[in-house]
Formats: structure tokens, C-alpha cells, sequence
């Protein structure tokens, strides 16, 4: 698989880059929790590891954090997914087909494969829960610290918590996921193999 | 060997395989602590899975089907073969390289079960696998994966009990073993799958069942899986205020489930399609069995529905009118699956003989009567006297009663997840009951329909250290060999045989019984073969009891069975006087040896002789 830090280590900056670098990444280290987590696991994941930078005694010039940078999400357990709907349920197939010109009832039939298809691979390699357990339309209050990742307010939002309002939607959350291993040698950009009968 | 860790039961089903285990250091009493494992296995090429239940297929693919790499499971493993879900979605497309229904093969007497002959259509050039090696395979995989899962607690040292079939025969039982041996298994047990899943359902009810059945039950074990339909009956005694469970008779062996019925769904739908102008190809026949699966379970499910659209959809990329939609109806399903396949059948009904079309298919003995009823009739028919000479026991069968009146049925097989077939079949037992005036008979519910048989051995393996109740009941046949009648030989006629009994009914494990009246005379260096018969009927009869007349169904003929002295330390051609010996192994499987009268060795008797061997 495409190894997004194999450019990085093909030109490694200078010494005279790494001076500052240094330090910048003992104060970010020392004063952001999130950036020592995330060196904490480089450290452990990755095996040539970068000297870990070595706190130098002389007092240095205040730096601001750098911002962190945007985690980028693999593209291999995407693809696994698309390859999974395209198997069980048709949907690159269906998707990628002109609708035009079609009557309805061969979208529908063609429809039921897909949603009889995607449910399964969802009931298979997903374990989908409601955010919220109460039924939707009903009054819900929302404490202060509540999870604003899982919980979205909308409409008049004003004052401060706790929050009354009514619940429009329950939310969805992936409280498991079991998506198949790969062997090493996969290539999960094939999403569905040319078939060939002989 | 360190005490084991584990009791494991493996089922090794004709169409899934699944691995269940209880913890003995963690289970005290009836309160166990047990599991099933998520067997890891190919799903498609590159892709490795997990699921409770292991598809017994096994693809053997063509050196350059696969990219290298892509049959790599989580250990090192044989590349030159798949089994799981890849092997069963892979060999839909092509046939000619999937070995299915090893199992069958296993226990069908006119195959040569040790030969390369599966897949049996395959061209010449795929290398075939013997019945034996398919099924080595998949328990092979089965000790992987729990080697893979519990390192610290290694597979060999566990305590193994394998599933068979209540029908098999001993060669089968023998075969099974080999298997089993040959991947690696080293303290293992068989036990008869009906049986399996009642010490499910005892283990289920967490001590309840004691108040859940009496003394004089009789219990029914119907077992309707995905290849084969297994009966048992068993029977509640008291002993010391305890009770006791014997395990009294047990069906014949018929190849005849789950599968058949979505099939013969598929054919129906399929000729409508055709009558439509519509045909479809193996591909689209498969998808179409699949729908058709979907389809029932909701029709049967749901009496409201009166029909349930069916898409197959088309081969290509085009999904938008390249499928094709039809509905298959629950006037459909009621004819074919119920009506079908448990018909409501007088007690007096026999299954059919006759050769039909739809079900055989070259090689495999498939039931001639789909009718699930009908060889349950049969089979309570012919135990009617089953548990008259069944001391302690205190419900005799009522005098004028054609068949033997069950008290309670346990239903066990993924067929029986549809509640509409179970009614159907419990309602056809209690008409049966009703019109001879007996009492009706109840449902046990409580046991898993998939796993109870994976589960029940391995709950086997934990009460057969002594922490629970036992089932008991020996071998469930008595068996005979053939011996020339002394009567002088009639032209154009086969000579009339008697029929010695080498082994009687019920012989318990660890039992031996030496036959005495009779002495072979085997020549050095030359097999002697032997014709064998099995009886699941004549239970009085005793060791070296000899029949020269039994009706047609009392005896069934098994594989011949062939004793071979070795030359070690005698001369070729030499005679030495042999009596039989039959032991019933602790391992659940019959043992026939010569023993020299002067006592100066022993020789395994072989079953699954091949006559051409």
C-alpha cells in the first residue's frame, strides 16, 4: 500500500531545520496534550523512529503551537467498503447506470437488490445504534457537557446549557465495526473483479 | 498432558461447521461458562472474515485463478485449497472445482470413501480429493482457528467431541475418526448430533429440564439441517430417585434437508420464468435460490403475505433492466415446502421407493420421499417395541399402538427456524397420537437451532467428567455377519445366507462382546471378506444369536468388512483359528478384531472395504 510518510523520509530536513524543529516539538509536546498523544503513538507504530527531540537546558524564545495538522483518513477500509456494497448489494452498478429512460418498476426491482444487499452488509459488518434512545418528536434536556460531536443543535440556539428542545432526528452510531482483514498483498482498489467465463 | 482447559464440540455439518467450547475451570455445575468461536475464514480472495459457522466447501482453484497471496488466512495454511464462505461463493460460478457435501460422501457405503474422486464432475486435470481429505480439511480449520484464537490453550490438549450423524454406520464412525485424526485431533470422542442437541437444551435450561420431563417420556429428537434429516428417540427413567436419559432408537440415514427445499423453491420459480420465456443460467440460479430463501422465510414467517417479490439480478455491470423480477407466492411455499416436504400424513405412511427426478443427483443416495413425515412415520413404526424391554421404565407404549407414542419433541436444524414447519410437523405427530387415542405430546423449547449441536458436544465434554446428566444407550444397532447356509447350492441362485450376531443392540462404551460358538479359519497372507448387516430393530437378539429368515427392513446390509492376517513370524499360507471381538471404544465408534484362538495376536477388521481393493 501507498506509504503516505515514504516521501517525507526520502528528503530529511536539514540540521539546520531540525534545531528548531526541535524545540517547537518539546514545547508542543510539554503544552498540548493531543500533540504528545500523537507522538506517544508514532512512537509506538512506527519502527525507525525519529530521535526523540532532547530538551536542551538554554531557555528558548516563546513559539505558538503550530495548528494540528488534519488526520487523513485511509483509504484502504473505504475501498473495503465500496467493494463489500458492490458485492452484496450492486450499488457501484446501480449508481453508475443512467436513470434516464428506465420506467420505474425497473428502478425498483433493481432497487430491492440494492437495499436488501447494503442491509446485510450493514447488519454484517456494522453494529448501527441510535445516538439518542428516545423517541423522535420527544423533549429532551441537554446537561452542560453534553457531547456536541454526537448531539447537534439546530434552530434557536442561544443561552446556555441546559438545553431543552425536541428531538428531530436519533442519530446513528457505529457502536461496532467488523470489516473483513486484508492479506498483505490485496489490492483494495479493485473493487468488483472483471469476471470472465471460460 | 496437562488436564484440559477446554471441552470443545465441533459439529461437522454436511453444509456448515461450527466450534463451541466450555471453559471447565470456570463452570461449576449447571452454571457453565462456555462460547462459540468466530471461525476466521476467506470470504473473497484477500478477504478473511469471521463467523460463528464455516461453510463445509472446499474450492480447489486453478494455479492461476487467484493473484499470489490471496488465500493467506491469519496462519500459515495449504494455498492449494479453500473452504469457507469463498470456497461456496467461488465454486456457484464454477462447479466443476468445488467439493460440497463431503460428509454425504463419508457415509455412502457405494462410494470409495479414501479415493480422489470429489469433485465428482470435475475434469481430469483438477486434482480430486478423497471424502476423507475434505473432511480433514475443514477440522483441520476448525483446530486452526482455535489455535489461532487461544494460544495458551493449544487445541491438542483440549477435550474434543465431534459430531456425527445418529445413522452412521460404523465405517462411517471409523472414517470420521481417521479424519479427525489425520488434522491433528488427539483426545476426541464422537457423539450422535441428536443427542448433541439435548444436552443443549439440558444445558439451556440451567437445571429446569428436571422439572421439564418425567419419567416415562419418551423424547423425539427430529433434526432437519442442510443436507440430512436425523431422528432420535430417547427415553426419561428414574433410578435412585435420579433421572436417567437412554437414548432408545435412532432413524435411518437420509439425505434430505434444508437445502432441497430452497432448491426445489428455485425449480418452481424457475419454471415460471421459463414459461415466461425467461431462462437462467447456473449464475442467475444460484442468485434466484438465494431470493428465494429470503422470500420464503418471510412468507412463512408472516401468514398475512401473499406474495413476495423476487429479483435475480443480471450478470453485468447493467443492474437496471438487465434484472429479472418475478414473485414467488405463499400458495407457492405452502406446496412446495409444506405440503411437500411434511405433508400431513397418516401414522401408517411409508416413504416412497421409487426413483424421483428432482432431488437425485449423480452419486449421492438422496431420499427418494421428500416427505419428512412420511420417514418419521416410518421410523416411529418400526420402534413401536422400542421401549418394551427397557427395564424401569413406567409408560409402556399402549398395547394396540401402531407405532411408539412420543411425549415430548425437541426440534434441532436451521429448517426449523421457520415456526410454521415445526407446527406443521409437531400438529402431523399429535393427529398421529390423537387417532390412537394417546395423550399429545409437548414441544422443548430453549435450544439454539444453528449452534445447539456445537454446543451440546462440547457441554458433553464438560458432564462427561462426571458434572451432569449422561445420555445413555450404547450402539444403536445390533450387527451380523453373513455366513453361507450349509445347504447345497441351487443353479442361478445366490446361496442363502444366515445372519451371525457379531456385536448385539446397546452395547455400552467400553463394552466387549467375544464371540465363541464360532471359529474362522484365516489363511495367512489372504484377506477374508465378509458381508455385514446392521439392525436397528432386533434388540434381543444376543451374541451369536443365528437368523436364517428376517424381514427386508430389519436388515441392512453396510460395506463388507475384510480381516487380513499379516506374514510377521507365520508362513504364508498357513491357517490360523480366529474368533471375532467387537468393542464398543470409548471414542463412540465399533471395533471388530480377530483374535487367535491360541492367543497369539490380534487383527483389526476393516470396514469400507472396497471390492475392488
Amino acid at each position: 500500500m501507498n506509504n503516505p510518510t515514504s516521501g517525507q523520509q526520502a528528503a530529511p530536513p536539514s540540521l539546520l531545520k531540525r534545531i528548531p524543529l526541535a524545540f517547537s516539538a518539546f514545547f508542543s509536546i510539554l503544552g498540548n496534550a493531543a500533540v504528545a498523544a500523537r507522538v506517544d503513538r508514532l512512537e509506538r507504530d512506527e519502527a525507525p523512529v525519529p530521535a526523540a527531540p532532547v530538551a536542551p537546558a538554554t531557555p528558548a524564545a516563546p513559539v505558538t503551537p503550530p495548528p494540528a495538522p488534519l488526520r487523513e483518513a485511509t483509504p484502504d477500509a473505504a475501498l473495503q467498503l465500496l467493494a463489500l456494497f458492490q458485492r452484496d448489494a450492486r450499488l457501484i452498478d446501480f449508481t453508475q447506470e443512467d436513470l434516464t429512460g428506465h420506467p420505474d418498476a425497473a428502478i425498483g426491482a433493481a432497487a430491492r437488490i440494492v437495499h436488501e444487499g447494503c442491509r446485510k452488509v450493514l447488519r454484517e459488518h456494522f453494529t448501527i445504534a441510535p445516538v439518542r434512545s428516545e423517541a423522535e418528536g420527544s423533549r429532551i434536556v441537554l446537561e452542560s457537557g453534553f457531547d456536541a460531536g454526537a448531539v447537534r443543535l439546530t434552530g434557536n440556539v442561544v443561552g446556555s446549557a441546559p438545553f431543552r428542545g425536541s428531538l428531530s432526528h436519533r442519530g446513528w452510531r457505529a457502536a461496532e465495526v467488523r470489516l473483513p482483514k486484508l492479506t498483505s498483498g490485496h489490492d483494495v482498489t479493485v473493487l468488483a473483479q472483471a469476471e470472465v467465463e471460460l | 498432558m496437562s488436564a484440559p482447559r477446554y471441552a470443545i464440540g465441533i459439529d461437522l455439518g454436511t453444509t456448515h461447521c461450527a466450534l463451541a467450547y466450555v471453559d471447565l475451570e470456570a463452570s461449576d455445575g449447571e452454571a457453565t461458562s462456555h462460547g462459540v468461536l468466530e471461525l476466521p475464514q476467506l470470504t473473497a480472495p484477500g478477504n478473511v472474515d469471521a463467523s460463528t459457522l464455516l461453510p463445509s466447501f472446499l474450492y480447489l482453484p486453478h494455479a492461476d485463478e487467484l493473484a499470489p497471496g490471496e488465500l493467506d488466512l491469519p496462519w500459515a495454511a495449504a494455498q492449494d485449497g479453500v473452504v469457507g464462505e469463498m470456497a461456496r461463493a467461488r465454486g456457484a460460478t464454477t462447479p466443476i472445482r468445488l467439493v460440497s457435501s463431503a460428509k454425504s460422501w463419508l457415509c455412502h457405503p457405494g462410494a470409495d470413501r479414501r479415493g480422489a474422486i470429489l469433485p465428482s464432475d470435475a475434469p481430469p486435470e483438477v486434482q480430486r480429493v478423497s471424502p476423507l481429505e475434505a473432511s480433514t480439511r475443514y477440522l483441520t480449520h476448525l483446530r486452526q482457528a482455535w489455535d489461532h484464537a487461544h494460544p495458551e490453550a493449544p487445541f491438542a490438549q483440549q477435550d474434543i467431541t465431534v459430531t456425527i450423524p445418529a445413522s452412521f454406520d460404523p465405517a462411517a464412525r471409523e472414517l470420521t475418526l481417521e479424519a479427525a485424526r489425520a488434522a491433528g485431533y488427539q483426545d476426541l470422542t464422537l457423539l450422535e448430533e441428536p443427542q448433541a442437541a439435548l444436552y443443549n437444551w439440558i444445558q439451556n435450561s440451567g437445571g429446569q429440564w428436571r422439572r421439564d420431563v418425567q419419567p416415562g417420556d419418551v423424547i423425539l429428537v427430529v433434526d432437519v439441517g442442510g443436507g440430512t434429516s436425523d431422528f432420535s428417540l430417547i427415553a426419561v427413567l428414574e433410578h435412585d430417585g435420579n433421572l436417567e436419559l437412554h437414548r432408545i432408537a435412532v432413524g435411518d440415514h437420509i439425505l434430505l434437508g434444508g437445502d432441497n427445499m430452497d432448491l426445489t423453491l428455485a425449480h418452481v420459480v424457475a419454471r415460471k420464468l421459463a414459461e415466461a420465456g425467461t431462462t437462467l443460467d447456473p449464475w442467475q440460479m444460484r442468485a434466484l435460490g438465494y431470493a428465494c430463501r429470503a422470500a420464503k422465510e418471510r412468507l412463512l414467517g408472516d401468514a398475512d403475505l401473499t406474495a413476495e417479490p423476487i429479483v435475480v439480478p443480471s450478470r453485468g455491470s447493467k443492474l437496471i433492466g438487465g434484472a429479472i423480477r418475478t414473485e414467488l407466492t405463499a400458495d407457492e411455499v405452502r406446496t412446495t415446502i409444506v405440503e411437500g416436504f411434511f405433508p400431513h400424513v397418516p401414522a401408517s405412511a411409508r416413504p416412497a421407493t421409487r426413483v424421483r427426478g428432482g432431488l437425485t443427483q449423480l452419486g449421492l443416495p438422496y431420499a427418494q420421499d421428500a416427505g419428512v413425515t412420511r420417514h418419521l412415520a416410518s421410523l416411529l413404526g418400526r420402534q413401536r417395541d422400542a421401549t418394551a424391554e427397557l427395564s424401569g421404565f413406567v409408560r409402556p407404549n399402549a398395547p394396540d399402538a401402531t407405532f411408539l407414542h412420543p411425549s415430548a419433541v425437541l426440534f434441532n436444524g436451521g429448517v426449523f427456524k421457520s415456526a410454521l414447519l415445526a407446527d406443521r410437523t409437531f400438529d402431523t405427530l399429535n393427529a398421529w397420537l390423537a387417532a390412537e387415542g394417546g395423550a399429545p405430546a409437548r414441544v422443548l423449547t430453549g435450544a439454539d437451532l444453528d449452534l445447539a449441536v456445537a454446543r451440546g458436544a462440547a457441554y458433553y465434554g464438560y458432564v462427561r467428567r462426571g458434572r451432569g446428566v449422561r445420555i445413555r444407550g450404547g450402539t444403536a444397532r445390533a450387527y451380523y455377519i453373513a455366513i453361507e447356509s450349509a445347504m447345497p447350492a441351487i443353479p442361478g441362485m445366490e446361496p442363502p445366507i444366515q445372519a451371525l450376531c457379531v456385536a448385539p443392540f446397546g452395547m455400552e462404551e467400553g463394552a466387549e462382546a467375544e464371540l465363541q460358538s464360532e471359529v474362522f479359519g484365516l489363511v495367512v497372507g489372504e484377506p477374508i471378506q465378509l458381508r455385514f448387516f446392521g439392525s436397528s430393530v432386533r434388540r434381543q437378539d444376543q451374541l451369536g444369536t443365528l437368523l436364517d429368515f428376517w424381514q427386508p427392513d430389519e436388515l441392512q446390509e453396510l460395506g463388507e468388512i475384510r480381516a487380513t492376517l499379516p506374514a510377521e513370524g507365520r508362513s504364508e499360507g498357513d491357517v490360523v483359528q480366529v474368533r471375532l471381538r467387537a468393542i464398543a471404544t470409548d471414542t463412540g465408534t465399533l471395533e471388530l478384531t480377530a483374535v487367535a484362538v491360541d492367543g497369539q495376536g490380534r487383527w483389526k477388521v476393516e470396514f469400507d472395504v472396497r471390492n475392488n481393493g
